[in-house]
């Protein structure tokens, strides 16, 4: 407790001269990451950070303009790779591969993910203060089809495509050949399938 | 381990061809090359230049933001028209368009007001292009108006940061004075808005740096900026020949310093003394040189003319 409480008040800043890319900030009492920064000066005018961040809890995007020398707040947040477990429901638990410790996500914090995660996957879970408020999931995972129409034999030159049903709950479009119970590689990022997986 | 200069060779070529152009375009002119230091006991007092400081030196040395001091002194001395090609530095400035270390054409023209030293830029320029160029000017309370209907002269504070907080977004305006506000709007509302190149002239007293008052209109100075697609290039003046309004000015320099938190600097007495001694009437500007070659070689980012960053 007594470690917490110090972190707490020796609270680090950040000048607009340190400000890059990645850097995560307090913006009206939300934890942001900066997306882009723009310094901005009349040559023998007052300067300025123009800056668009992302709001980190609510996902939404803006912009903000300091002036250049002010400090803002460092936002306490960490990105960790953790092991998704299981969900009972209500939250998504996830556990540090490294000290077995566990993090609880709401459905909030694991937003959109929460279609491709399988268990035993690594994600990138987003801490705040130590409790969870993002989740991204890996770049590629390989799922089953538990329900889409009959394949089509020998229809594998044809560019048609049909909706399959993932065992996560995840609907993406996939070749006419595809049977239920196959393995397929889906990129996340897109929700596009890429290939058949051999069992 | 990335060696490699961040300019192009072509970029580097026509960095040579320009100023090779640029000192036969005065030395046929009649103005006089001079090299002033680079590293001085004083230096600007301007409230939103910051100077860096050579440490391990007593007493210590500043790298100049701008040849301006030293080449005044050389005026006062009888030189005549003179221009310079030199490197200045300004603490902080790092982004697409700026880099702390930079290329500078500064020149003086005896017997000039603004007005005619931007038809001189205009003749370099179309030189340096070698192409025909259209310039415009507008005065900055006409540009202003035209732009963000906008009256500059009547506006009150509260009106104005309400302006800057819609034009924009994001931004807290509750401390930022007037001239705060119009370097806001004139960067970030005004400038990506302009086409082509501008001169936009006769700043507002609050904002004359070491231009002369207008004798037209007292609220304004004999200042001048050129724009090129809202890319600021130079900046210029009429110059202030009067050294009991010079000292003002830097002794109000040093008063907002103080009360904004910054360093109280030393006032350079031998520009002073040189003033007072007498300083012919001329007009003298700043133009960026790394900027006008992004601008002829049509570059985006400052890092594409230059050898090597900071």
């Amino acid at each position: 407790m007594i470690g917490v409480f110090l972190i707490g008040a020796v609270m680090a800043s950040y000048s607009t001269n340190e400000f890059r890319g990645g850097l995560k900030i307090m913006i009206d009492g939300d934890p942001c990451a900066i997306i882009e920064n723009e310094f901005v000066k009349p040559g023998k005018g007052q300067a300025f950070n123009r800056v668009k961040i992302r709001n980190l809890k609510t996902g939404r995007v803006l912009d903000k303009t300091f002036k250049s020398g002010e400090s803002v707040d460092a936002a306490d947040v960490v990105d960790t790779e953790m092991q998704y477990l299981y969900s009972d429901g209500e939250f998504w638990h996830f556990m540090d591969p490294q000290s077995y410790e566990q993090q609880a996500a709401d459905s909030n914090a694991v937003g959109d993910a929460k279609q491709w995660l399988k268990a035993q996957d690594s994600c990138e879970v987003t801490l705040y203060n130590g409790s969870p408020i993002g989740v991204t999931p890996p770049n590629f995972v390989e799922l089953e089809i538990t329900d889409t129409d009959p394949g089509l034999k020998g229809d594998t030159a044809q560019g048609g495509t049909k909706p399959a049903t993932l065992e996560t709950g995840a609907v993406v479009k996939v070749p006419l050949f595809l049977e239920i119970g196959e393995l397929v590689k889906v990129d996340t990022r897109s929700g596009e399938y890429m290939s058949r997986v051999k069992k | 381990m990335n060696w490699q200069p961040s300019a192009s060779l072509d970029a580097i070529r026509q960095r040579a061809r320009i100023y090779r152009q640029i000192r036969a375009f005065f030395n046929t002119r009649g103005c006089l090359e001079v090299d002033t230091p680079v590293l001085m006991p004083t230096t600007g007092t301007d409230v939103n230049i910051d100077s860096l400081e050579v440490a391990g030196v007593d007493p210590s040395l500043y790298l100049q933001t701008s040849p301006e001091y030293a080449m005044k002194r050389l005026l006062a001395a009888g030189s005549g028209s003179i221009f310079q090609i030199c490197h200045a530095f300004r603490k902080g400035e790092a982004g697409r368009r700026h880099n702390p270390e930079f290329s500078m054409l500064e020149w003086y023209r005896v017997g000039y007001d603004y007005q005619q030293l931007m038809d001189e830029i205009e003749l370099l320029i179309t030189t340096l292009s070698l192409s025909r160029c259209e310039f415009q000017r507008l005065s900055y309370r006409e540009l202003f108006r035209q732009s963000l209907q906008l009256e500059i002269d009547v506006i009150t504070i509260e009106a104005l940061r309400e302006r800057c907080e819609k034009l924009v977004p994001g931004t807290d305006s509750s401390e930022l004075d007037t001239d705060q506000c119009l370097d806001l709007l004139l960067a970030m509302a005004i400038a990506p808005t302009l086409q082509g190149y501008l001169f936009v002239y006769d700043y507002p007293l609050s904002q004359a740096a070491l231009a002369r008052p207008s004798e037209r209109d007292a609220s304004v100075a004999e200042r001048f900026e050129l724009f090129y697609n809202g890319l600021e290039l130079a900046n210029g003046f009429s110059e202030l020949t009067d050294a009991a309004q010079q000292r003002a000015r830097f002794e109000e320099d040093n008063r907002v310093r103080r009360s904004r938190g910054l360093r109280q600097l030393e006032i350079d007495e031998r520009l002073l003394a040189a003033l007072e001694s007498g300083m012919e009437d001329c007009a003298g500007v700043a133009l960026g040189l790394d900027r006008l070659l992004m601008v002829l070689l049509e570059l985006d980012s400052i890092d594409e003319v230059l050898t090597f960053r900071n």
